[in-house]
């Protein structure tokens, strides 16, 4: 026995480490099928240690401050030695972190990844991807530009629609009557520390689920129910570790160089990124002439801009876009077809998710622009595409002809 | 309830009111930039410290900062710094910012990003459409910038321009500007000078632009060698799955 062996004898005694190595990567049977979408798990993993130590190196030099916040960033962009590629990281990363978790729940979708028994690991997912939102907005208020300034006041003012107790949370939010210095002071605090940490303990969560239960795979089949009898591993599953950490390395690069070109080469990404009103100080008296939130935020704007007042109330839009997202956490007893994968799906499944992608991508450039009575009759289509979508599933789910499972996976 | 009210009328409102305002609005002539022409930056540098930066400050850029225009710390200390002691310091002012307000009616922006947030082309085509307007305070409207408060600083090399009006169904427009009474340099060199002026705002607003592009190509090129080891990796590791 070699000393090494030793030690890690010496820590199994005391700590689970090769039996937490065996159960989560050498010996987690995933199926061998993964295909393109099967990236961006991993990818989005990637993205959250990046904002991390990205972020903590932004803390070192940024001042939560209304009077010097926004010197403070181009002082990272300046005279701080790698501040500039630090700051494009991160800000390059909020975009892209988004981009991942759009494509990673477009693939649940796809493949029914949310069916039994996996209803808590999108349920998990669900409110991965709220607290990212969270996350997301309150990061946005640091640079104390314009659009953080005013995008921050027309969210929080969202809170003022609610009825009778709407006008004090909005303040309670604030910490003001207005967003202030003490407003920027609590939203750092909750992006540096509170939302970070829920988020990791939310992702935590949803791998320990996701190991517990296993992978789907693009053919929507249990791979458990076909196991060597003798060894009682999956027939159609390989150890994570090495074969898909080999693989999700390839998948890495190639998202890293995508990464790459954005920070090295358009860092503002033609302002979707880094929006050109942020490059101007927040100015409390000065309203921008057309505020729109980031694109990852842009199809529910849409849909609260679609909804039309209620006796003179924004509230009704407001219960629609939060609707939009409460409604993602019933998805998996809303499904009611007897297969999971849209390989085996009907042509009305097919139908109905691509108008839903349709509908969330038309929704997302909608918000984008300011509200026209055309664009808002489009946004009121979508709109109601969107909720459909949902709402009418039990029924078109399960009255679609599906073509029959394979036994074992294919490809 | 109101202020909400207020908020979504003015989020609902003002993008309308400006797409009807903005419905006339004036094209932007392309700005000449090149992050890299030192020669051109410098000579915009000059152009930003005579001009500009008696009212304007740059509060975010240090003059040292100009050593990356290939100007040496004594070039800079006796050519291009004459409201500073030491290089260290930041672009600033000496007028109070109460007075800027008092005098044009706004404090003058600080310009260290102002290419960032107003785009190139929109500062070059700016800076070059000023004319001569008796009703203004300061003698001075703009095309791009109706009844902005900063005056024509640079009308002794531009000269006057006049407008020339068009109707345009109900709006009367400045279709064009004309040159009533020349400055001291022709209108083809008064625009090479302010595309030199418009290349050096661009530059200060964000210096570190062209070390993170000659950064990028290194980057770009490491991962596509890293790729290919990683893809026969996964294709050796592989081998015994397909």
């Amino acid at each position: 026995m070699t000393a090494l062996q030793k030690l890690l004898g010496w820590v199994d005694d005391r700590f689970p480490l090769t039996a937490t190595w065996k159960a989560h990567l050498s010996e987690y049977y995933a199926p061998r099928n993964f295909n393109f979408w099967y990236f961006f798990g991993s990818l989005a993993l990637l993205v959250l240690v990046l904002q991390i130590v990205t972020g903590i190196f932004l803390t070192m030099n940024y001042k939560p401050d209304a009077a010097l916040a926004f010197a403070s960033v181009e002082y990272i962009m300046r005279d701080v030695d790698w501040g500039w590629l630090i700051r494009y990281m991160h800000s390059t990363g909020a975009s892209m972190f988004f981009v991942v978790v759009y494509l990673h729940m477009f693939r649940g979708l796809m493949y029914g990844s949310y069916r039994k028994p996996r209803e808590l690991i999108w349920i998990f997912g669900v409110l991965i991807y709220l607290a990212l939102m969270a996350e997301a907005f309150l990061g946005y208020l640091l640079p104390w530009g314009q659009m953080s300034f005013w995008g921050a006041q027309v969210i929080v003012n969202l809170f003022a629609a609610v009825p009778f107790i709407g006008e004090d949370l909005s303040i309670w939010i604030r910490g003001d009557y207005v967003i202030s210095d003490a407003t920027l002071n609590r939203f750092f605090a909750f992006h540096v520390i509170a939302l970070p940490l829920v988020l990791i303990a939310l992702v935590a969560v949803h791998l320990v689920a996701l190991h517990e239960v296993g992978s789907n795979n693009p053919d929507g089949i249990e791979i458990k129910k076909k196991k060597d009898p003798v060894t009682h591993i999956p027939l159609d599953g390989i150890p994570f570790h090495p074969y898909y950490t080999v693989k999700d390395i390839v998948g890495v690069i190639v998202f890293l160089m995508v990464f790459s070109a954005i920070v090295f080469f358009a860092p503002e990404m033609g302002g979707y990124f880094l929006e050109a009103n942020n490059f101007v100080p927040a100015d409390p008296l000065k309203t921008p002439e057309h505020i729109a939130p980031l694109w990852y935020f842009t199809p529910f704007y849409a849909i609260l801009r679609a909804v039309p007042p209620l006796f003179g109330s924004q509230f009704p839009g407001v219960v629609a876009m939060g609707l939009s997202i409460v409604l993602m956490f019933f998805l998996p007893w809303l499904d009611r077809s007897k297969v999971k994968s849209i390989r085996y799906r009907g042509p009305i499944y097919k139908t109905a998710l691509a108008l839903f992608i349709v509908s969330f991508v038309g929704l997302g450039y909608l918000g984008l622009l300011p509200s026209t009575p055309i664009a808002t009759i489009f946004a009121q289509v979508f709109s109601v595409i969107y909720f459909l979508f949902f709402l009418l599933m039990p029924w078109y789910t399960a009255i679609d002809k599906t073509k029959p499972e394979p036994e074992r996976v294919t490809g | 309830m109101k202020r909400f009210k207020t908020i979504l009328f003015m989020l609902l409102a003002a993008p309308l009111a400006a797409l009807a305002a903005g419905g006339h609005s004036v094209p932007l002539d392309k700005a000449p930039v090149n992050v890299s022409d030192k020669e051109s930056l410098q000579r915009g540098a000059r152009m930003f410290v005579n001009y500009c930066l008696n009212c304007h400050s740059a509060s975010y850029m240090r003059y040292s900062r100009l050593q990356d225009l290939g100007l040496s710390e004594d070039q800079i200390k006796d050519n291009l710094m004459f409201a500073a002691e030491k290089p260290g310091q930041t672009m600033d002012v000496s007028m109070p910012r109460a007075d800027g307000k008092a005098w044009f009616g706004a404090t003058p922006p600080d310009l260290s990003v102002i290419a960032r947030s107003r785009s190139a082309d929109w500062l070059y085509t700016y800076l070059r459409s000023f004319y001569r307007d008796e009703s203004r305070p300061t003698g001075w409207n703009n095309r791009v910038f109706d009844k902005v408060g900063m005056p024509h600083v640079m009308w002794d090399l531009q000269g006057e321009l006049a407008p020339r009006h068009t109707k345009q169904g109900e709006h009367e427009v400045i279709e064009r500007l004309d040159l009533v009474k020349p400055g001291s340099v022709s209108l083809a060199q008064y625009d090479a000078m302010v595309g030199d002026l418009v290349n050096y705002l661009v530059w200060m607003g964000e210096p570190a632009q062209n070390q993170r592009k000659q950064l990028g190509l290194i980057v770009l090129a490491f991962l596509a060698v890293f790729f290919v080891v990683a893809y026969y990796l996964k294709k050796e590791f592989w081998k015994d799955i397909h």
